[in-house]
């Protein structure tokens, strides 16, 4: 079905049901208790995990397959969201337009980057890309913002005033992005005894996106055209030496990965129009490195692991601060609870980047395959199967 | 390929499908309207401390988190009450807000636009916060004021300096009681001219993004006014560590004065570099060169450790001022920390109470009741002497502080002291001066 072998269409259907169904998933405490602290089915973040799993998917389809790695790819991101708040600017707060921009204004901005970058390979394709992101942050966040030529805004980010032309703006229609006067603010909540889930109307928009892109991501990887950028990846030398030109197919996935960067980054300002330099920042691109390398580069669903795992600590632990500590340890002796804070207290909060760090040092020493190599060892541990060939190739190769 | 074909039973599920979708709409909008976003419930109400904990400002924002946590307990009616006491609006009774006990919730700007306003819409949309404040930068102040006025709750903002924070990009929702670029420069300009004569050459170093420019603009303007002149301004990449290729012009360029608008790691090494280079002992034309710091801080002031003895900059408040709620603020900060606090914390301190008492005297939590308390609100008690919330922009105006890093420091906190404390009259400001115009206010949003 969908052209699909059976084993990708029961990995998207698995997906889609996750991402449907994530609102109840993530909210898995009671509001009033205190686990509540880790729940994370609230809109905003809900929204960021599918965005950057779209991002990290499409970076996938670069590094993963080609194993070109990419230390610019925030700048395509920042590209998408200010073409998009752009479009918010000008024709009103509809996102389909700028959706739609941000992807056709990226994908000429990868191709424009890629002609030259792709040039040279290995480490100095990265440095290169990792250049051409910082000159695009510094441009963004200096030089196009002067008063004269205003395209960005600068430190304060670009956003929506009341006095820009929106020429299709009407007044029954929302003063937020909307989808046909849909609000992608709009949320529901629903309230079942102790538990509150939250629908959120710009949740499901990027969810059905992220779909369909994941849905992409697997027939590119299942194509002939996949076949040729593992091929890249192997052995381009011997490639080249065929006679066969490679620089059109890594060109093409570099463009193709640049745009999924522009769609993430148009959601980003379509669930909350406004956007800033810092998305183009190099820890911004090193952030989509560390999503698809954490969950498995060159698998499927890996970057997507990835990048929720990511946002979940940037959002969730780094709120975690002194006195929750305290309310979770209260039932310990004075000098004892002290003694457990301390020892806590530096890997939660504004210490959430040291739990984040050992994560990934332990990940890719014991799982240089990513979350995903850490399921399947999993899996093989109840199956009680030792590897065999055939589960060997049905799953991709991890990125060395 | 398959051929599309056109079934009874496919036009029965599209067209239920479609009826589904446009009813959706009225269904979610019908759904969301209960007076206010995150109206209190129970006996406890829910504040936001969002500032910055990891990045180049993250002793501002430690700093602010003491504050925010000393103002909960203050009026929740723990510890000495503080500047409650001596707040002219005696509302506040220390039992929460209304009855309501205070609780808050954490989370990490990263001095960074996107990561503050996840932050706070996390505190909004999960934690039913129904006050944002905080924030160590005007980026991120005006980027999550903007979200507070889209979300329907108030924003408090923490240290933000820029004019465009209360100018172009001035929210109904958004309050500021930290002083800004204007001010400084209106307070700074005669203080200068008297100290170092009218006829200064100045050369600005300007940190080249919104700030920093809002600030050179506004210092430039205001020595211009009484005689300077401008020689050069040249602008420095933030990111910038060693400015010394910046420094080395200034020498052969005929100022006599070299304007530093930079602020925190920025300012330190600026400064520094200035120093090595050797321009405070230098002469020009039979004058004294001098260094100007318009944005002082005292954890800058540390930084910059022996640089910045004799150099003369603003600040919005000061521990060592005398009067009886500084005292009291820092008394009581002092209990509880063992240092005194910082003009970050200080303000951070005060928008908690100012929004606490709004409230009360509203006696609701409506964002729309309390921008109508907050607006022309006229108090006095909270350090800066009589102070007004001015209506028109949502900007505190107040007696702005000029100090000068002080030559011989008692302790490592003891190291600003106050050269002239500026009548308000001095610093206010018409709301649609050039350099706050473009910005409307709108109206206040109460959310859903």
């Amino acid at each position: 079905m969908l052209g699909l072998k059976k084993h990708d269409l029961s990995l998207l259907i698995i997906v889609a049901i996750l991402t449907m169904a994530a609102p109840f998933l993530l909210n898995p405490f009671p509001t009033e208790s205190g686990m509540a602290q880790f729940n994370a089915g609230y809109p905003d973040l809900m929204q960021k995990f599918v965005i950057f799993g779209i991002f990290a998917i499409g970076f996938n389809i670069l590094f993963g397959l080609t194993g070109y790695l990419s230390f610019g790819h925030a700048a395509f991101l920042g590209v998408g969201s200010y073409a998009c708040v752009w479009m918010f600017k000008l024709l009103g707060y509809n996102v389909l337009p700028g959706i739609l921009l941000s992807i056709v204004v990226s994908g000429l901005f990868a191709l424009l980057i890629g002609v030259i970058t792709l040039r040279r390979s290995g480490i100095y394709f990265s440095i290169l890309t990792l250049a051409f992101a910082q000159m695009s942050f510094a441009l963004a966040y200096s030089v196009l913002s002067n008063p004269k030529f205003n395209l960005t805004n600068g430190e304060t980010g670009l956003q929506v005033y009341a006095d820009d032309p929106q020429w299709f703006h009407s007044d029954r229609l929302p003063d937020l992005p909307h989808l046909f006067g849909l609000s992608m603010r709009a949320t529901h909540r629903m309230e079942l005894g102790a538990w509150e889930f939250q629908f959120n109307v710009g949740y499901y928009m990027c969810a059905v996106i992220m779909l369909l892109c994941f849905y992409l991501a697997i027939r590119i990887f299942r194509s002939p055209f996949g076949l040729m950028l593992r091929a890249v990846k192997s052995n381009q030398q011997r490639m080249n030496y065929t006679g066969l030109n490679s620089r059109p197919y890594t060109l093409a996935a570099f463009v193709i990965s640049g745009m999924y960067a522009g769609l993430a980054g148009g959601l980003l300002s379509a669930v909350d129009p406004l956007a800033g330099a810092e998305r183009m920042q190099w820890t911004a691109s090193g952030e989509v490195v560390l999503m698809t390398i954490l969950g498995g580069a060159g698998t499927l669903i890996g970057p997507v692991l990835g990048a929720g795992l990511i946002k979940y600590f940037e959002n969730i632990f780094s709120k975690i601060n002194e006195s929750v500590l305290h309310g979770w340890f209260g039932f310990l002796p004075d000098g004892l609870e002290d003694f457990v804070i301390t020892l806590v207290y530096p890997f939660v909060g504004k210490g959430w980047h040291l739990t984040l760090g050992v994560i990934f040092m332990l990940v890719v020493i014991f799982l240089p395959g990513g979350l995903v190599e850490g399921g399947q060892r999993i899996g093989r541990l109840f199956r009680g199967k030792k590897p065999s060939g055939a589960a060997k190739s049905a799953t991709t190769e991890p990125a060395e | 390929m398959t051929k599309p074909t056109l079934s009874r039973r496919g036009v029965l599920k599209t067209g239920a499908a479609a009826g589904v979708g446009l009813a959706l709409p009225t269904y979610l909008s019908a759904a969301s309207h209960s007076g206010f976003t995150n109206a209190p419930q129970g006996d406890t109400v829910t504040l936001g401390f969002n500032v910055p904990q990891s990045g180049p400002y993250a002793d501002e924002g430690a700093d602010e988190l003491r504050a925010y946590q000393l103002a909960v307990e203050h009026l929740n009616g723990e510890g000495d009450g503080g500047m409650m006491n001596t707040f002219s609006s005696q509302v506040l009774e220390g039992n929460g807000i209304m009855g309501k006990k205070v609780e808050y919730v954490t989370g990490d700007t990263q001095t960074k636009s996107d990561a503050a306003r996840a932050s706070a819409k996390s505190m909004i949309e999960k934690d039913g916060a129904v006050m944002i404040t905080g924030g160590s930068s005007s980026g991120v102040a005006i980027a999550v004021q903007g979200l507070c006025q889209e979300a329907g709750v108030i924003f408090m903002s923490g240290l933000t300096h820029s004019n465009d924070t209360t100018g172009k990009d001035k929210k109904a929702n958004g309050f500021r009681h930290f002083f800004n670029g204007y001010m400084s420069g209106a307070a700074l300009a005669p203080v200068l001219a008297a100290q170092y004569g009218e006829d200064r050459k100045a050369y600005h170093l300007t940190a080249d993004y919104t700030w920093g420019w809002t600030q050179q603009e506004s210092i430039a303007a205001a020595t211009e006014a009484l005689g300077w002149t401008t020689v050069e301004n040249v602008l420095t990449p933030l990111a910038a560590t060693d400015f010394s290729s910046y420094i080395a012009p200034v020498l052969n360029s005929g100022a006599d004065v070299l304007v530093l608008n930079h602020y925190g790691g920025n300012m330190v090494n600026s400064l520094t570099n200035a120093v090595q280079f050797g321009l405070r002992e230098k002469m020009v034309d039979g004058k004294q060169f001098e260094i100007v710091v318009p944005l002082f801080s005292r954890l800058m002031a540390r930084g910059a450790g022996e640089n910045v003895k004799g150099i003369l900059g603003s600040t919005n408040w000061h521990w060592s001022l005398q009067d009886e709620a500084s005292q009291a603020f820092v008394k009581s900060f002092g209990t509880k920390y063992g240092f005194p606090p910082s003009q970050a914390a200080h303000t951070c301190y005060v928008q908690t109470l100012l929004y606490a008492d709004a409230v009360a005297r509203a006696g609701s939590f409506n964002p729309c009741a309390v921008v109508e308390a907050l607006e022309g609100f006229e108090f006095d008690g909270l350090g800066n002497g009589p102070t007004l919330y001015r209506a028109e922009d949502h900007q505190c105006f107040k007696d702005v502080l000029v100090v000068r890093g002080k030559e011989n420091p008692t302790s490592e906190f003891d190291l600003l002291e106050v050269v002239e404390v500026t009548p308000r009259a001095q610093v206010e400001y018409a709301p649609d001066h050039p350099m706050f115009a473009g910005g409307n206010l709108g109206q206040c949003n109460p959310g859903a």
